[in-house]
């Protein structure tokens, strides 16, 4: 998977609450939550990004809750790919399982600025930074969460197991 | 003969069909319960829908609990209240709570005997760390996980290198586990437990109920921690008796077990404490922390809703009132704490103070309902989180403690410690 789009850069422990605040989990609806992604933190964070941008943040992200509502908003609000230096390992789970796209990259998130064009290609674990010009290597992913994310997601996975053993 | 385990890679190990596991290694784990709420069900059904099976794995292992906005708030809860209740219906789950039979699920479950020693559970709810405190391996997931749990009665995991917390010394006056676990998150952050298992232990560890076992093994998660345990003892023993609906198993870290860090604390030394906003790391002492006024005080949750807290806060307003600038809410955790509660007049004593006291719910812990925050707002709450937003508006503040410190603060109009009233 290629993506390329603006940075959006934010700090460390970007919790649930935030990317998503419980007042909205009253729906699954990934359109609605959309609307209220990071809302807490920056409220104009759903105007300013366009379809296909980055996320990038620092240590820890997604903390909290273990609410898939936080990956589903992030992903229907137009996000490629988040990147940061670690993510909270429910989050980390829930991105895998949902299949919204994220990357492990001290070196990407010291780099990146906000605002920066970034060019990633996740398969190979290489993000470039256009506006300045640098490539970053990303943490590659252990090969059974690979698998995962070659399916489709967990739910996919599951099915093809499934079918496995039903016959 | 293996490797020397911990206690959390044994459970794992005996439940993906290995002698030994090692961290870092990934395996696939045979799931003892799998747990959803009214949040995270809907969620899960819909992803289980999509495996395209018709039944769950096993309707008596998959617990489901409407306690995060019901007794429903409105109309959109009340449908996704409703996708569960039908879900239940229809495959016939087993451990289904309705309004009335209903608690915050990590008080229920250990309560009606539903977890037990050495258990493998995931629930689609970060708190479910709390079961550790029975010696089991619980860990919190996202619905697809749950899904996938529902759907096979597996989930797989990477094993976690664990930290050792060895506590020594005995607890001060109206110092609590609460206090403890604040103390360690404050301590290691919010991420310093990150992909770990947090293990208590210790003289100190050993002399807390199982009330307060379970507040430090359900706020292993504010430490980034994938699980906090607690190995079975007597105590363990004398609460799953009679209790607990299967026959559990008990295991121990071998002597010479590998841990990533070995952490001591002198318990002796500590003080009530509290979290400022916005994060649960963020700690001070409540001796220090007079000058913090607020205008709501919560008792509660599946961090500190259970029978010890409710005694522990009628202990501090008995004979008292909730400062005039106070809204004071208690809500019992269960229904049988509920109803415990009243048995022992505890509720004349919140009623008498001016307290107002809830059927069981999350309610206010995310902002849900019974209690949300205007512009501004603060409330001392015995929650688990302060993040921005939580218990409302987004410039309101939670400022987290135990049961003792928030009936205090209740009584004072600004944080306080029981020693502080008349």
């Amino acid at each position: 998977m290629k993506f390329h789009g603006t940075a959006h850069k934010y700090g460390r422990d970007i919790d649930t609450d935030v990317i998503i605040p419980a007042r909205y989990l009253t729906t699954s609806v990934p359109e609605e939550l959309a609307k209220h992604c990071m809302e807490d933190l920056d409220p104009e964070f759903v105007n300013k990004i366009e379809f296909g941008d980055i996320l990038v943040a620092e240590e820890n992200f997604g903390c909290g809750s273990s609410r898939e509502h936080a990956p589903i908003s992030i992903k229907a609000a137009g996000i490629s790919v988040v990147i940061a230096k670690s993510f909270a390992r429910i989050f980390y789970r829930n991105a895998i399982n949902t299949g919204l796209a994220i990357m492990e990259s001290e070196e990407a998130v010291d780099g990146i600025s906000d605002g920066d064009e970034v060019e990633v290609d996740a398969d190979a674990g290489v993000i470039v930074n256009v506006t300045k010009g640098e490539t970053y290597r990303a943490q590659p992913f252990p090969p059974f969460v690979k698998d995962i994310i070659e399916k489709g997601g967990l739910i996919e996975a599951v099915k093809e197991k499934v079918a496995a053993h039903g016959d | 003969m293996p490797r020397p385990m911990t206690i959390t890679e044994k459970i794992l190990a005996a439940h993906a069909g290995l002698d030994e596991v090692e961290p870092g290694q990934l395996i696939n784990c045979a799931l003892d319960i799998v747990l959803a709420n009214d949040v995270t069900a809907p969620i899960a059904i819909r992803e289980f829908r999509r495996t395209g099976l018709e039944k769950v794995w096993d309707a008596e292992k998959i617990a489901l609990v409407p306690d995060h906005y019901t007794p429903n708030k409105d109309i959109k809860s009340a449908e996704q209240a409703k996708v569960m209740r039908d879900f239940v219906n229809e495959q016939g789950i087993t451990h289904y709570y309705e309004i009335g039979c209903m608690g915050v699920e990590h008080a229920l479950l250990p309560e009606q005997g539903v977890v037990g020693a050495g258990d493998v559970i995931i629930g689609a709810d970060s708190h479910t760390c709390t079961y550790g405190a029975l010696g089991a391996f619980a860990t919190g997931v996202g619905s697809t996980d749950a899904a996938a749990g529902m759907a096979t009665g597996e989930a797989w995991f990477k094993v976690p290198a664990s930290i050792k917390f060895v506590v020594t010394g005995e607890l001060g006056p109206w110092v609590s586990g609460k206090d403890l676990i604040l103390h360690i998150i404050g301590m290691i952050g919010v991420d310093g437990a990150l992909y770990q298992a947090m293990e208590f232990t210790g003289p100190t560890v050993e002399a807390l109920g199982m009330d307060d076992r379970m507040t430090v093994c359900n706020m292993a998660i504010e430490a980034g921690g994938k699980s906090g345990i607690i190995a079975v003892d007597d105590t363990t023993r004398a609460y799953l008796d009679g209790r607990a609906e299967r026959p559990w198993t008990e295991y121990f870290s071998d002597p010479d077990a590998e841990y990533a860090r070995v952490i001591e604390i002198d318990a002796s030394q500590l003080k009530p404490t509290v979290s400022f906003p916005h994060l649960p790391s963020n700690t001070r002492l409540a001796e220090d922390s007079r000058d913090v006024w607020v205008d709501q005080v919560v008792i509660g949750s599946c961090t500190n809703g259970r029978i010890e807290d409710m005694r522990i806060a009628a202990e501090v307003l008995k004979g008292r009132k909730v400062h005039e600038n106070i809204r004071l809410i208690i809500i019992p955790a269960t229904q049988e704490i509920y109803r415990q509660a009243m048995h022992e007049g505890l509720f004349d004593i919140f009623l008498d103070a001016n307290a107002a006291v809830s059927t069981p719910t999350c309610g206010p812990c995310l902002g849900g309902h019974m209690g949300i925050l205007a512009a501004g707002e603060r409330a001392v709450a015995t929650t688990n989180r302060n993040f921005v937003g939580r218990m409302g508006d987004p410039t309101s503040e939670v400022y987290l403690s135990s049961p003792a410190v928030a009936a205090a603060t209740a009584v004072a109009g600004h944080i306080a410690v029981p020693e502080d009233l008349e």
